[in-house]
């Protein structure tokens, strides 16, 4: 008898693991906006970005299924976030230390 | 005369790579092990095969990162030399606006991860399309919602170059914000445009019952691909219209 080699590719999420991670990006939503109308200084960025990070978090877990995936998906998904680390850190620090051999330190 | 090599050199390794060969060698190969119509002869098996694609839609994400990326960091860096314009001219944006459309897309990831999870399920095509064509109607939504903030913004005389008007203490700042803003926004707002097409393309092939449990790989790539501007906006979203939003109520 032929038999098709039964091999799920991916892992079948169940639909409550994902209505909980769309709660959870709808609480976050909501908190970003609350956060936002306090004047925290510096603080309202951390705040912001701590949220949207895991927000981005959930999505790329859950939905994008990464948290099933394999050891090279995980590479390459870091990768993509160390490769703009590099970016922002190396334009910043370039940035940021403009004037600082002429003494003009800001 | 193809075959007088194997006269001299005769064994297995000299054998003409022929299908029929390979028939004669291994008989009933193919009949133990049937494999799936859509399982590409290259590849070993479907899992295989789909994890090949998988990677290959991740590897192009990572370069949408860095292009998405440069504008980001066009932004810090406009943003850390000017940070009270920057959250002066952000607090002209409609955060009531850029509420809706976070959670519109939010809701369009939810059913995007559904229409993936009735392909990998097998249901039925009427289930994936309508899970797809809810995902493309909140995408739409979102465009449109997009469309009445930026006539908003040309009315309004917010739209970077001559026409320009600022009463605020920081012009100069408030028209880098907006060239950022209708930079970042537009490109997002077009990768939306290019994934209503994709969902469309999607949309037809599950209609024909072209995806079951095995095979549902277009769903899954075109899935992370939806994510992935989700993910986008995100961000955008307190970047933009959040940072000015504590000043004067």
């Amino acid at each position: 008898m032929a038999q098709i080699h039964v091999a799920t590719p991916h892992h079948v999420a169940p639909k409550g693991l994902y209505y909980a991670v769309f709660a959870a990006l709808i609480v976050g939503t909501l908190l970003t906006v609350v956060a936002a109308s306090f004047d925290m200084g510096a603080f309202n960025n951390v705040v912001m970005l701590t949220i949207a990070i895991t927000k981005a978090t959930l999505v790329v877990l859950y939905f994008m299924h990464v948290r099933w995936g394999s050891r090279l998906t995980w590479v390459i998904v870091c990768s993509s976030f160390f490769w703009l680390l590099i970016m922002f850190t190396f334009t910043m620090t370039d940035y940021m230390s403009r004037g600082w051999l002429q003494g003009t330190l800001r | 005369m193809p075959n007088g090599h194997s006269e001299h050199f005769p064994g297995p390794i000299h054998q003409p790579p022929l299908a029929s060969n390979v028939d004669a060698i291994q008989p009933g190969v193919h009949a133990e092990h049937a494999h799936h119509p859509k399982l590409q002869h290259h590849f070993d098996d479907m899992e295989q095969q789909a994890e090949a694609s998988t990677l290959g839609m991740w590897v192009f994400l990572v370069t949408e990162v860095m292009f998405f990326g440069g504008l980001f960091m066009a932004y810090i860096v406009y943003r850390s030399a000017s940070p009270e314009g920057f959250q002066e001219a952000s607090h002209h944006l409609n955060v009531i606006w850029g509420a809706v459309n976070t959670v519109v897309l939010i809701v369009s990831s939810l059913t995007m991860a559904l229409a993936v999870r009735a392909a990998q399920t097998g249901a039925s095509p009427k289930t994936q399309v309508g899970w797809l064509i809810v995902t493309m109607v909140l995408g739409a939504a979102f465009l449109g919602v997009k469309a009445i903030e930026y006539t908003d913004k040309f009315t309004h005389h917010l739209v970077p170059g001559p026409d320009f008007e600022w009463a605020g203490k920081y012009p100069a700042a408030a028209q880098q914000f907006y060239s950022l803003y209708f930079c970042m926004t537009g490109l997002h707002a077009l990768h939306m445009v290019i994934g209503l097409g994709i969902m469309t393309v999607i949309a037809i092939m599950a209609w024909k019952k072209h995806f079951d449990a095995e095979y549902y790989t277009p769903v899954e790539v075109a899935g992370l691909y939806w994510h992935f501007v989700d993910i986008v906006w995100i961000f955008l979203f307190p970047l933009l219209y959040l940072i000015g939003y504590h000043l004067h109520e």
